[in-house]
Parts: C-alpha cells; structure tokens; sequence
C-alpha cells in the first residue's frame, strides 16, 4: 500500500514535469513539424542558468530569470538559425537542431565542467512536508506539484481563452490561411518556439535540484521527450499530457516492482538462474519509454490522442 | 526524322570510355592507393588511423545508402555495425576454441563475411516494422530501436558481454594470403582488402535497379508506387542491404580492435557515423569516404591537440548544415567544376572572400574556446599562441576574439549579397 502511494505521488510529479517539457515540443512540432533535437538541451540550460542565478541572488530570481533566458535564447535560435534551414526541408531542420544539441552540450561542459554542479534546493522547501506510513514526504516535490499544475492551468488558459491562443491554434493547423489574414506567422513561430523552450528551461529550473544537474541530463531526458511528444500525438496537448501521466506512472511503478520475468512466467518453465528470467521488472523500466515509442508508431502512427498522422 | 531521334538517344548514352572513367577507375584507384600507402612504410600509428579510416569509411557509405541515397534518416545505424561486430566477435571465438568442424577451417581473414550477414539479419528483422514510412516517422523508430538495443546491450550477458563485452583472439584459425594477423601491417591489408571490397560493392549496389528504385523512392514515393512499385519494400531492401555492409564494417572493427562493448551499438556511434556522412556530403557517392577520412583524422589527431574538438566538430557540422548542405565533398567538386568549365575566374574572387570570411571567424572562435576551455578548467593554464598569453583579464584576448570575427561575418556577409544581386 505505502509503495503505491508513494509511486502515484512520484509518478505523477515526474509526468507532470515529462509534460512541462514536452509540451513546448508538441507546439513546436505541430506547427513548424521541427522535431527539436535540443528541447532538452533548453531544458539543461535551464536548470544550469538557475544554478548561476541562484548562486549570486536567490532561488526565486531563478524561477523567473532563468526560463526567460532560455526563452530569448531560443528565440533567437529559430530567427537565426533555423528559419535559414527551414528552405532545405525537415530533414535539413532535425540535423541543425541536432547540431545545436551537440554544441550545446559541449558548451555547457567547457563552461561548467563535466561533473554534476551543486544545485540545491531552496532552504525555504527543504523540509519533509508530511508523513506517510513512517517515511518523510519532501515539500519540494509538493512545490514542483503546484508549479507544474499552475503551468498547466496557465497554458490552457492561455492557449483556449485569449486571442493569442486563439491564433496560435489556427496556426497550428492553417499557418498558410492565418498569414494570409495578415498575422505574421514567422513572428509567431519565433514566440512559440521561444515559449515552448521558455517552459522546457522551466521544467530544468524545478526539475535540476530535483533530478540532478550534470552534463549528461538533456541526453538523458531529450529521447524520452520524444516519446512523449510521439506516443501524445501531433497537435495535441490533452494527448502529450495523457502520454506523460502514463510515462511517469508506468516508470516509477516499474522500478519500484522487484519481480523477476521467471516469477510473472515461471509456469512456461522460465527458471530463475537463466539469463531471461533473472532480468528485474525495475531493471526494464529504463526501457518503457522506447518499447511504447516503437509500438505506437507501429500500430497508431497518429499517437493516443493526434488529429493526423506524423 | 526517326533517325535523327534515335542518333541523339545514342548520344546520350555514355561511351565504354566513360562508363569505365566514371564507373570502374575510382575504385581502381582507390585500390592503388591502399596497396601503394604501405610502400612508404608507414609507422604503427599511421597504420592505426589507416585502418580506423578504413572501417569508417565502410561504415559512413553504409550509413550513406540509407540518408543519402534512400533519404532515411536513421539515428540507430550503429545497432548494424554492433550487432555484425558482435557476430563476428562470436564466430572469432569459436574459431578460436574449434577443434574440426566449421569453425576450425574459417580464416579469420573472412570474418566480415559473418558481420555481413549479422548486420543483414538484424536489418531483416529490425526493418521490417521500421520501414513502413520515411521522414520522421522513420527515424523516431530507429531512434527508440537504438535505445532499446542499447538498454538490451546490458542485459544479455552471454550476447553483449555485460560491461566488459566480448574479446577475441584473431591470431587463430588458418591463414589467409600468408598473413598471421598478428602485426598491424597484416591487419592493414585485411582492413585494406575489405575496403575495396566494400566501397565496390556498395558503388555496384547504386547501379542495381534496387539501388536507383531507392533513389526513386526518396525523391517520391507517390510516383514510385504508380509506377508499380512498393515503396515499402524498396526501402525494407535498402535497410537490409545498409545493415549488412555496416555489419561488415563491424566484422573489419571486431577483428581490428579484437573487441565488443556494448558501447558499439549506443547512440554515440550512430550520431557519428551521421556527422561523418553529412560533413562530406550525402548527395555524392564519395561524399561519406571524405568525412570519414577528415573526422576520422580528427577524432585521433585533434584530439591530442584540443579537449574542445566536439566543439569544433559541432560547429563545423552546423555551418555544413547551414550554408554548404552538399558537405565538405559539394565544396570539392564544385571547385574543380568551375576550374573544369572555365568560370573559376568569374566565382574566384567571391570564393577568396567566403574563404577569408570563413578563416576570420575561425580564428575568433578558437580563440575563444581554447581561453574557455583553458579557464574552465581552472588550473591557471593560459592560452599561448606565438609567445602571447590570452586569458580572460587580458583585453587583447578580447580583442583577438571581437576583431576577427566581426570582419569574418562582415565579409561573409558581403559574399553572400553580391551572390544575392547576381541571382536577382
């Protein structure tokens, strides 16, 4: 009972932070059909730019500072950068923002180093928060809860209820029929793309002392991004938000199950010393993502809940 | 009338003497080449980069039939090198512990034979559900496929050998053209002999009508279904022909360096073998050999030099990708076209302009990285180049970087508007 509990709670917050940077990247990619190689590469950044700001002043200056600095920075990706390659086609497109995540990377180790960096919880939050049978519930991961939630209720305000989302969400689908209404689509797609990595530098500022802030996070997360984005379906953000939600609960839950192949298949004769049968539940669950990627693009190609195929 | 049609068809055709020009005296020179190069009596490390280059170059060409010629970007191409690599480091094995049958009479000479058919196997099954659809579709499964075979890489021991993975002796079995294996310049000719082996037979493959159905397939698969085609199948051929030549770049690997990790088949080597088909070039044949020459030397040769060499490696891709997408070998040709045809001088002074350019914001740069890297890592260690010491509190540094960077984008600026007004 208390694992299960305590793997709802972690895996909801680990979705929640999977959908925070996910969701930048289903925007983007509907729209523009950039698969961004280096949403996670914003997403370290900012996780690494919070660890400078809240080195000189505080936390809370981070929060805010750190994910505009991503955001102008990636801006300024998509005026300079990207908008050039877009004439050479998508496939043009995915190897810049392949490149990009390369240098980025490199960059991060000149600047900071190649090991993990000391970014550290907020002494404000850093106390157990309740108790469950017996074991101490940190606050943090209640303060990533509320500030993902906020996000969320943020961006579907945003996205539903003002013109600006009103006009994004038609560039979604028409971005010829909106240019020709006189709205500057390029403009657009800058702001998107500026917002979306805006949120993914966001998901780095909350999820960097959580997690860990090394060099290696945005090769770590940037794949299993993709799966969410994939397995949500393009142009919609109610299915990267489900695909998510059942990432983090399926991982969390996975490691936390110790069973073995030969104790779930043990009545075929799988025994417990051979190679297949000794393998762990948890040791799979690093696996998941990309054994849901491969079957949902084999079987839905438009994903849970996409408009169109990919 | 009739007549006349069929004179210029003729015409159109190439004559024997350039089918052989363009078609089968590359490869013979490339043959020269190798057999020439241990004339000069290379040293050991010469050999090494020789024979890295080799399996590399096999590798990127392999990988080039996918991008290049079927425009499948695939981000999981090292899962067919590793998986050859890992047959061939089996069968290595078993030659190894043979005594009779099959194994004890199979030269390790031929142990590509095996990575072939390893890389073709695993592109039969692999494939099969991958190739269904190109663009993105395409790659994002071979990206979650990289992943999971990569993960697998841990699991299964007794395949992958764990964290260790597989060594091998090549010093067994029976000898091949009298070369024991044993020194580098016997592996040189083995490497040497697999190459031509490889580069012919992938060249051959781009005359079959496989190989210019794939080409078709790439540019519309609309067309080639109407024309009676299966786009599906076409590609699913072209997989299984890319995974089995990257199998037998990882046969030649697995006998070179005697071992498997499985690190081989993680998604390091498959970004690699991506840059070295794209820096040199994937609308030509020979493009992927040039890249695998040039990051092959850098990988080993700058490396010594620089700790930031992925930096650079970076940057070179992204200016690849951004202003020359024909690659390092669309520069190459196209200088020798325009010497070829006569208008060098008309593009010389412009070409002299983009090459300064490109020289100026070069050198900020490196001067650049190199105090970071310097700075970074903290050991009070100052950039030295001719006798000046760059650091951060110095304002020359700053002026070395500023200087030649602005004038390299002022120039490059200016050669790409004139290209502008001439076009308009």
């Amino acid at each position: 009972m208390e694992t299960i509990i305590f793997s709802l709670l972690n895996g909801v917050i680990y979705g929640l932070l999977l959908f925070m940077l996910s969701s930048g990247l289903t925007l983007i990619f509907s729209m523009m059909g950039v698969l961004n190689f280096a949403h996670a590469s914003f997403y370290m950044l900012g996780a690494y730019f919070a660890y400078t700001i809240s080195g000189v002043s505080s936390f809370w200056l981070a929060l805010i500072f750190a994910p505009i600095c991503v955001g102008l920075i990636g801006a300024a990706v998509e005026k300079w950068g990207l908008r050039r390659v877009h004439a050479n086609g998508h496939v043009a497109e995915l190897l810049f923002t392949f490149g990009l995540a390369y240098i980025i990377d490199e960059v991060v180790k000149i600047v900071y180093g190649r090991n993990a960096v000391d970014y550290r919880i907020p002494d404000l939050l850093d106390f157990p928060l309740f108790e469950l049978f017996g074991a101490q519930y940190p606050a943090y991961r209640i303060f990533i809860l509320f500030i993902s939630v906020g996000m969320l209720i943020a961006l579907w305000f945003i996205l539903n209820r003002t013109r600006a989302g009103l006009i994004i969400q038609a560039a979604l689908t028409h971005p010829h029929m909106v240019g020709n209404l006189g709205h500057n689509v390029p403009r657009i797609f800058m702001t998107v793309f500026g917002a979306g990595c805006a949120l993914a530098g966001l998901a780095g500022v909350i999820g960097g002392n959580y997690l860990v802030t090394d060099p290696a996070m945005a090769v770590q997360m940037g794949p299993i991004v993709f799966v969410v984005v994939v397995v949500g379906g393009l142009g919609s953000l109610a299915g990267a938000f489900l695909a998510a939600m059942i990432l983090g609960l399926l991982q969390t839950f996975a490691v936390a199950i110790d069973a073995t192949f030969a104790d779930i298949f043990g009545f075929l004769g799988l025994s417990q010393t051979s190679e297949l049968g000794s393998i762990t539940i948890a040791s799979l669950a690093p696996m998941l993502p990309f054994l849901m990627l491969v079957l949902v693009l084999m079987i839905r190609p438009r994903g849970l809940l996409g408009d169109r195929e990919l | 009338m009739n007549n006349s049609i069929a004179q210029t068809n003729a015409n159109l055709a190439p004559t024997g003497g350039q089918k052989f020009r363009q078609r089968v005296l590359p490869i013979i020179v490339l043959a020269i080449i190798v057999a020439v190069i241990p004339l000069f009596g290379p040293s050991r490390t010469v050999y090494a980069l020789l024979s890295v280059m080799g399996i590399n170059i096999v590798f990127a060409l392999s990988y080039n039939m996918l991008l290049g010629r079927g425009g499948l970007l695939s981000f999981g191409h090292a899962v067919y090198f590793g998986l050859g690599g890992y047959a061939a480091m089996h069968a290595m094995r078993a030659i190894e512990h043979a005594d009779g049958g099959f194994w004890a009479s199979y030269p390790v000479f031929g142990l590509p034979i095996i990575g072939f058919a390893g890389g073709a196997l695993a592109g039969a099954i692999i494939g099969w559900p991958s190739c269904r659809r190109a663009g993105t579709p395409f790659a994002m499964i071979s990206l979650g496929v990289a992943e999971l075979i990569a993960a697998a890489g841990f699991m299964f021991n007794s395949i992958f050998g764990g964290e260790e993975g597989i060594s091998g002796d090549r010093m067994n079995g029976p000898e091949l053209f009298g070369l024991s294996m044993g020194p580098v310049s016997d592996v040189y000719w083995f490497i040497a002999f697999w190459l031509v082996v490889g580069v012919a037979g992938m060249y051959a493959f781009t005359r079959t009508p496989l190989g210019k159905m794939s080409e078709a397939t790439r540019d519309n698969p609309e067309r080639v279904e109407f024309v009676g085609y299966d786009p599906q199948r076409v590609r699913y051929l072209v997989f299984i022909f890319a995974g089995a030549f990257a199998g037998l770049a990882g046969g030649m690997a697995g006998v070179y360096f005697e071992i498997f990790t499985p690190e081989a088949v993680s998604l390091v080597p498959s970004g690699f073998v991506l840059l070295m088909a794209y820096i040199g070039g994937i609308t030509y044949f020979a493009g992927p050999i040039i890249g695998a020459i040039v990051l092959t030397y850098m990988q080993s040769m700058l490396s010594d030099f620089t700790e930031a060499w992925l930096l650079y490696l970076g940057v070179l891709f992204m200016l690849i990708v951004m202003y020359a997408p024909r690659g390092l070998s669309g520069i190459l040709f196209g200088l020798t076209g325009a010497i070829g045809n006569g208008s060098f001088g008309e593009v010389a002074g412009k070409w002299a302009m983009q090459l300064l350019g490109a020289i100026l914001v070069f050198l900020g740069l490196m001067t650049l990285i190199e105090v970071s890297v310097r700075w970074s890592n903290g050991f009070g260690e100052t950039f030295e180049p001719f006798g000046m010491h760059l650091n951060f509190g110095n304002p020359l540094t700053w002026v070395l970087i500023t200087v030649p960077l602005a004038l390299g984008i002022y120039f490059l600026r200016r050669a790409n508007r004139e290209t502008e007004e001439v076009l308009a």
